[in-house]
Protein backbone atom coordinates (compact mmCIF):
# COMPACT_ATOMS: atom_id res chain seq x y z
CA UNK A 1 0.00 0.00 0.00
CA UNK A 2 1.13 3.53 -0.85
CA UNK A 3 0.96 6.04 1.87
CA UNK A 4 1.18 9.96 1.08
CA UNK A 5 2.87 11.93 3.95
CA UNK A 6 2.34 15.85 3.89
CA UNK A 7 3.15 17.54 6.61
CA UNK A 8 1.44 21.16 6.86
CA UNK A 9 1.47 23.74 8.88
CA UNK A 10 -0.85 26.88 8.27
CA UNK A 11 -1.56 25.86 4.60
CA UNK A 12 -5.37 26.15 4.82
CA UNK A 13 -5.08 27.74 1.28
CA UNK A 14 -2.73 25.24 -0.52
CA UNK A 15 -3.40 21.82 1.27
CA UNK A 16 -6.75 21.36 -0.21
CA UNK A 17 -6.01 21.62 -3.83
CA UNK A 18 -3.23 19.20 -3.40
CA UNK A 19 -4.62 16.71 -1.37
CA UNK A 20 -7.30 16.56 -4.26
CA UNK A 21 -4.75 16.54 -6.98
CA UNK A 22 -2.95 13.94 -5.62
CA UNK A 23 -6.40 11.36 -5.47
CA UNK A 24 -6.71 12.36 -9.34
CA UNK A 25 -3.74 10.96 -9.16
CA UNK A 26 -5.04 8.00 -7.86
CA UNK A 27 -3.13 8.10 -4.16
CA UNK A 28 -6.06 7.01 -1.96
CA UNK A 29 -4.01 6.85 1.08
CA UNK A 30 -3.09 10.18 1.89
CA UNK A 31 -2.19 11.44 5.73
CA UNK A 32 -1.68 15.12 6.58
CA UNK A 33 -0.54 16.14 9.90
CA UNK A 34 -1.55 18.77 10.93
CA UNK A 35 1.08 20.58 13.18
CA UNK A 36 -0.82 22.78 15.03
CA UNK A 37 -1.94 25.08 12.80
CA UNK A 38 -4.54 28.00 13.78
CA UNK A 39 -6.03 27.84 10.96
CA UNK A 40 -8.57 25.90 9.38
CA UNK A 41 -5.41 23.48 7.75
CA UNK A 42 -6.97 20.24 9.07
CA UNK A 43 -10.06 20.77 7.96
CA UNK A 44 -9.82 21.90 4.61
CA UNK A 45 -7.13 18.27 4.27
CA UNK A 46 -10.25 16.49 5.50
CA UNK A 47 -13.06 17.75 3.67
CA UNK A 48 -10.61 17.02 0.38
CA UNK A 49 -10.10 13.28 1.27
CA UNK A 50 -7.08 12.85 3.79
CA UNK A 51 -6.78 11.21 7.46
CA UNK A 52 -5.45 14.17 9.57
CA UNK A 53 -3.49 13.56 12.42
CA UNK A 54 -3.70 16.68 15.00
CA UNK A 55 -0.21 17.81 16.81
CA UNK A 56 -2.19 19.55 19.78
CA UNK A 57 1.17 22.28 19.52
CA UNK A 58 3.37 23.42 16.53
CA UNK A 59 6.41 21.00 16.75
CA UNK A 60 8.13 21.37 13.15
CA UNK A 61 8.11 19.62 9.92
CA UNK A 62 10.82 16.78 10.75
CA UNK A 63 8.34 16.13 13.80
CA UNK A 64 4.98 16.06 11.91
CA UNK A 65 7.01 13.63 9.14
CA UNK A 66 7.68 11.23 11.61
CA UNK A 67 4.62 10.92 12.98
CA UNK A 68 3.47 10.66 9.73
CA UNK A 69 5.50 7.76 9.77
CA UNK A 70 4.93 6.40 12.75
CA UNK A 71 1.39 6.26 11.53
CA UNK A 72 1.73 4.62 8.03
CA UNK A 73 4.14 1.68 9.21
CA UNK A 74 1.15 0.74 11.99
CA UNK A 75 -1.41 1.20 9.01
CA UNK A 76 0.70 -1.19 6.92
CA UNK A 77 2.35 0.90 4.40
CA UNK A 78 4.89 -1.01 2.06
CA UNK A 79 6.28 2.63 0.51
CA UNK A 80 5.85 5.93 1.41
CA UNK A 81 5.45 9.11 -0.14
CA UNK A 82 6.92 12.44 1.46
CA UNK A 83 4.91 15.28 -0.22
CA UNK A 84 5.28 19.19 0.53
CA UNK A 85 1.62 20.65 1.63
CA UNK A 86 2.71 23.91 0.15
CA UNK A 87 2.13 22.53 -3.52
CA UNK A 88 5.36 23.48 -4.63
CA UNK A 89 5.34 19.53 -6.01
CA UNK A 90 3.97 18.09 -8.72
CA UNK A 91 1.89 14.66 -8.16
CA UNK A 92 2.75 13.37 -11.37
CA UNK A 93 6.78 12.73 -10.21
CA UNK A 94 5.23 10.36 -7.75
CA UNK A 95 4.47 7.63 -9.82
CA UNK A 96 7.77 7.54 -11.91
CA UNK A 97 10.25 7.53 -8.42
CA UNK A 98 7.93 5.03 -7.22
CA UNK A 99 8.65 2.77 -10.76
CA UNK A 100 12.44 3.43 -10.36
CA UNK A 101 11.90 2.48 -6.36
CA UNK A 102 10.58 -0.98 -7.28
CA UNK A 103 12.66 -1.72 -10.23
CA UNK A 104 15.94 -1.29 -9.02
CA UNK A 105 14.54 -2.38 -5.59
CA UNK A 106 15.86 0.51 -3.96
CA UNK A 107 15.14 1.70 -0.43
CA UNK A 108 15.41 5.44 -0.93
CA UNK A 109 14.49 7.52 -4.09
CA UNK A 110 15.06 11.17 -3.46
CA UNK A 111 13.42 14.21 -5.66
CA UNK A 112 16.46 16.91 -7.47
CA UNK A 113 15.10 19.81 -9.17
CA UNK A 114 18.56 19.70 -11.02
CA UNK A 115 18.36 16.93 -13.19
CA UNK A 116 16.16 18.42 -15.67
CA UNK A 117 15.71 22.24 -16.10
CA UNK A 118 11.66 21.97 -15.18
CA UNK A 119 11.93 24.00 -12.13
CA UNK A 120 12.55 27.90 -12.87
CA UNK A 121 14.76 28.68 -9.88
CA UNK A 122 15.75 31.97 -8.63
CA UNK A 123 18.98 32.85 -9.66
CA UNK A 124 20.86 33.84 -6.62
CA UNK A 125 19.63 30.42 -4.90
CA UNK A 126 20.71 28.47 -8.10
CA UNK A 127 24.19 30.02 -7.92
CA UNK A 128 24.77 30.67 -4.44
CA UNK A 129 22.61 29.12 -1.80
CA UNK A 130 22.37 25.70 -3.51
CA UNK A 131 26.05 25.24 -4.29
CA UNK A 132 27.12 26.14 -0.63
CA UNK A 133 23.80 23.56 0.87
CA UNK A 134 25.32 20.66 -0.89
CA UNK A 135 28.77 21.35 0.24
CA UNK A 136 27.72 21.79 3.82
CA UNK A 137 25.56 18.76 3.17
CA UNK A 138 28.25 16.99 2.23
CA UNK A 139 30.18 17.38 4.73
CA UNK A 140 28.07 16.73 7.59
CA UNK A 141 26.59 13.47 5.69
CA UNK A 142 29.14 12.08 3.25
CA UNK A 143 26.54 11.50 0.73
CA UNK A 144 27.14 13.63 -2.69
CA UNK A 145 23.73 14.86 -4.13
CA UNK A 146 22.61 16.78 -6.87
CA UNK A 147 20.21 18.27 -4.68
CA UNK A 148 19.61 19.87 -0.97
CA UNK A 149 17.03 20.06 0.81
CA UNK A 150 13.92 18.80 -0.90
CA UNK A 151 11.19 17.53 0.69
CA UNK A 152 10.08 14.64 -2.25
CA UNK A 153 11.06 11.20 -1.11
CA UNK A 154 10.09 7.35 -1.50
CA UNK A 155 10.76 5.33 1.01
CA UNK A 156 10.67 1.56 1.03
CA UNK A 157 9.04 0.04 3.97
CA UNK A 158 12.58 -1.36 5.13
CA UNK A 159 13.47 2.35 4.62
CA UNK A 160 10.65 3.62 6.68
CA UNK A 161 11.54 1.33 9.64
CA UNK A 162 14.91 2.27 9.58
CA UNK A 163 15.07 5.81 9.50
CA UNK A 164 14.27 7.54 12.54
CA UNK A 165 13.74 11.89 12.04
CA UNK A 166 14.49 13.37 15.82
CA UNK A 167 15.39 16.67 14.04
CA UNK A 168 11.93 18.37 15.01
CA UNK A 169 12.78 21.55 12.59
CA UNK A 170 14.18 21.86 8.88
CA UNK A 171 17.41 19.86 9.49
CA UNK A 172 15.50 16.57 9.12
CA UNK A 173 15.96 16.51 5.50
CA UNK A 174 20.32 16.73 6.17
CA UNK A 175 19.52 14.19 8.86
CA UNK A 176 17.77 11.47 6.33
CA UNK A 177 20.47 11.72 4.39
CA UNK A 178 22.67 10.79 7.11
CA UNK A 179 21.06 8.43 7.55
CA UNK A 180 20.65 6.92 4.45
CA UNK A 181 24.37 6.84 4.01
CA UNK A 182 24.94 5.53 8.17
CA UNK A 183 22.46 2.62 7.47
CA UNK A 184 23.47 1.56 3.86
CA UNK A 185 20.16 2.10 2.52
CA UNK A 186 20.31 2.45 -1.43
CA UNK A 187 19.06 5.24 -3.31
CA UNK A 188 18.75 7.29 -5.95
CA UNK A 189 17.65 10.86 -7.57
CA UNK A 190 14.88 11.57 -9.26
CA UNK A 191 13.94 14.87 -11.18
CA UNK A 192 11.19 16.99 -9.89
CA UNK A 193 9.40 19.81 -10.88
CA UNK A 194 9.57 22.52 -8.15
CA UNK A 195 7.09 25.44 -8.58
CA UNK A 196 8.53 28.68 -6.69
CA UNK A 197 5.55 30.49 -5.28
CA UNK A 198 8.03 32.03 -2.39
CA UNK A 199 11.53 32.09 -1.64
CA UNK A 200 12.19 29.77 0.83
CA UNK A 201 13.41 29.09 3.48
CA UNK A 202 16.19 31.29 2.75
CA UNK A 203 20.31 32.24 4.13
CA UNK A 204 18.29 32.95 7.94
CA UNK A 205 16.46 29.46 7.42
CA UNK A 206 20.04 27.89 6.07
CA UNK A 207 21.51 28.57 9.55
CA UNK A 208 19.55 27.69 11.51
CA UNK A 209 19.94 24.40 9.72
CA UNK A 210 23.55 24.46 11.00
CA UNK A 211 22.69 25.64 14.33
CA UNK A 212 20.36 22.85 14.61
CA UNK A 213 22.43 19.95 13.48
CA UNK A 214 25.85 21.03 15.38
CA UNK A 215 23.65 21.04 18.50
CA UNK A 216 22.43 17.64 17.82
CA UNK A 217 25.96 16.61 17.81
CA UNK A 218 26.85 17.83 20.90
CA UNK A 219 23.97 16.47 22.69
CA UNK A 220 25.00 12.36 21.22
CA UNK B 1 33.80 49.90 53.85
CA UNK B 2 32.29 51.39 50.49
CA UNK B 3 29.04 51.46 49.66
CA UNK B 4 29.47 49.31 46.92
CA UNK B 5 30.53 46.51 49.12
CA UNK B 6 27.54 46.94 51.83
CA UNK B 7 25.41 47.12 48.66
CA UNK B 8 26.59 43.35 47.05
CA UNK B 9 26.91 42.17 50.35
CA UNK B 10 23.34 42.53 51.24
CA UNK B 11 22.39 41.30 47.82
CA UNK B 12 24.49 38.22 48.10
CA UNK B 13 23.25 37.57 51.61
CA UNK B 14 19.57 37.57 50.61
CA UNK B 15 20.97 34.93 47.55
CA UNK B 16 22.03 32.93 50.14
CA UNK B 17 18.69 33.47 51.88
CA UNK B 18 16.96 32.99 48.96
CA UNK B 19 18.76 29.56 47.99
CA UNK B 20 18.12 27.98 51.99
CA UNK B 21 14.48 28.70 51.00
CA UNK B 22 14.56 27.07 47.60
CA UNK B 23 16.21 23.82 48.92
CA UNK B 24 13.59 23.97 51.61
CA UNK B 25 11.10 23.82 49.06
CA UNK B 26 12.77 20.72 46.93
CA UNK B 27 13.70 22.76 44.27
CA UNK B 28 17.23 22.07 45.28
CA UNK B 29 18.85 19.06 45.85
CA UNK B 30 21.59 18.89 48.46
CA UNK B 31 24.25 18.80 46.09
CA UNK B 32 23.30 21.92 44.48
CA UNK B 33 22.54 23.21 47.84
CA UNK B 34 26.61 23.75 49.29
CA UNK B 35 27.42 24.29 45.54
CA UNK B 36 25.29 28.11 45.79
CA UNK B 37 26.37 28.30 48.98
CA UNK B 38 30.25 27.72 48.54
CA UNK B 39 29.38 30.24 45.30
CA UNK B 40 27.87 33.19 47.15
CA UNK B 41 29.97 33.07 50.14
CA UNK B 42 33.09 33.03 48.25
CA UNK B 43 31.93 36.24 46.43
CA UNK B 44 30.66 37.87 49.49
CA UNK B 45 34.60 37.01 50.83
CA UNK B 46 36.01 38.58 47.26
CA UNK B 47 33.91 41.84 47.72
CA UNK B 48 34.74 42.46 51.58
CA UNK B 49 38.87 42.04 50.33
CA UNK B 50 39.09 42.05 46.95
CA UNK B 51 42.73 42.04 47.26
CA UNK B 52 42.78 38.03 47.84
CA UNK B 53 41.88 37.67 44.60
CA UNK B 54 45.43 39.46 43.59
CA UNK B 55 48.07 36.36 45.09
CA UNK B 56 45.37 33.82 42.38
CA UNK B 57 45.60 36.19 39.68
CA UNK B 58 49.66 36.89 39.57
CA UNK B 59 50.14 33.26 39.68
CA UNK B 60 48.23 32.78 36.80
CA UNK B 61 49.66 35.68 34.78
CA UNK B 62 47.08 37.65 34.95
CA UNK B 63 47.67 41.07 36.45
CA UNK B 64 44.49 42.45 38.51
CA UNK B 65 42.49 40.50 40.51
CA UNK B 66 39.45 42.11 39.29
CA UNK B 67 40.02 40.76 35.67
CA UNK B 68 40.48 37.38 37.11
CA UNK B 69 36.98 37.21 38.11
CA UNK B 70 35.30 39.06 34.82
CA UNK B 71 37.52 35.95 32.90
CA UNK B 72 36.63 32.99 35.60
CA UNK B 73 32.64 35.05 35.54
CA UNK B 74 32.26 34.31 31.73
CA UNK B 75 33.85 31.58 31.20
CA UNK B 76 31.32 30.14 33.82
CA UNK B 77 28.92 31.66 32.21
CA UNK B 78 29.77 29.81 28.71
CA UNK B 79 29.28 26.74 30.36
CA UNK B 80 25.91 27.36 31.54
CA UNK B 81 24.37 28.85 28.73
CA UNK B 82 25.57 25.97 26.87
CA UNK B 83 24.47 23.26 29.73
CA UNK B 84 21.10 25.04 29.31
CA UNK B 85 20.32 24.95 25.66
CA UNK B 86 21.47 21.29 25.34
CA UNK B 87 19.19 20.62 28.30
CA UNK B 88 15.95 23.07 26.32
CA UNK B 89 16.48 21.00 23.05
CA UNK B 90 16.28 17.89 24.84
CA UNK B 91 13.26 19.06 26.48
CA UNK B 92 12.07 20.11 22.77
CA UNK B 93 12.53 16.58 21.85
CA UNK B 94 10.67 14.94 24.96
CA UNK B 95 7.84 17.32 23.74
CA UNK B 96 7.48 15.95 20.46
CA UNK B 97 7.53 12.85 21.33
CA UNK B 98 4.88 13.54 23.92
CA UNK B 99 2.75 15.34 21.38
CA UNK B 100 3.84 12.09 18.76
CA UNK B 101 2.65 9.50 21.23
CA UNK B 102 -0.69 11.90 22.30
CA UNK B 103 -1.63 12.35 18.03
CA UNK B 104 -1.08 8.82 17.45
CA UNK B 105 -2.97 7.32 21.01
CA UNK B 106 -6.28 9.44 19.85
CA UNK B 107 -6.14 8.28 16.51
CA UNK B 108 -6.25 4.71 17.55
CA UNK B 109 -9.52 5.52 19.56
CA UNK B 110 -11.47 6.94 17.01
Amino acid sequence: MIFVVIPAYNEEKNIGRVVRGLIQYGYANIVVIDDGSCDKTGEEARIAGAVVLHHTINRGQGAALQTGDDYILLRGASVAVHFDADGQFDAADIAPAIKLLQEKQLDVVLGSRFLDNRSRIPFFKKFVVFPVGRLINFFLTGLKLSDVHNGFRILSRHALEQIHITQDGMAHNSEIIAQIKKKNLKFAEQPVLVYYYEYGQGIGGGLKILRDWILAKLIK
Amino acid sequence: MLAIQLILIALFALIVLKTVFRFRAGDLNWKELIFWLIFWLAAMVIVISPDSTFYLANKLGIGRGADLIVYVALVLLFIMVFGLTVKLEKMNRDITKLTRKNTLNNEEKK
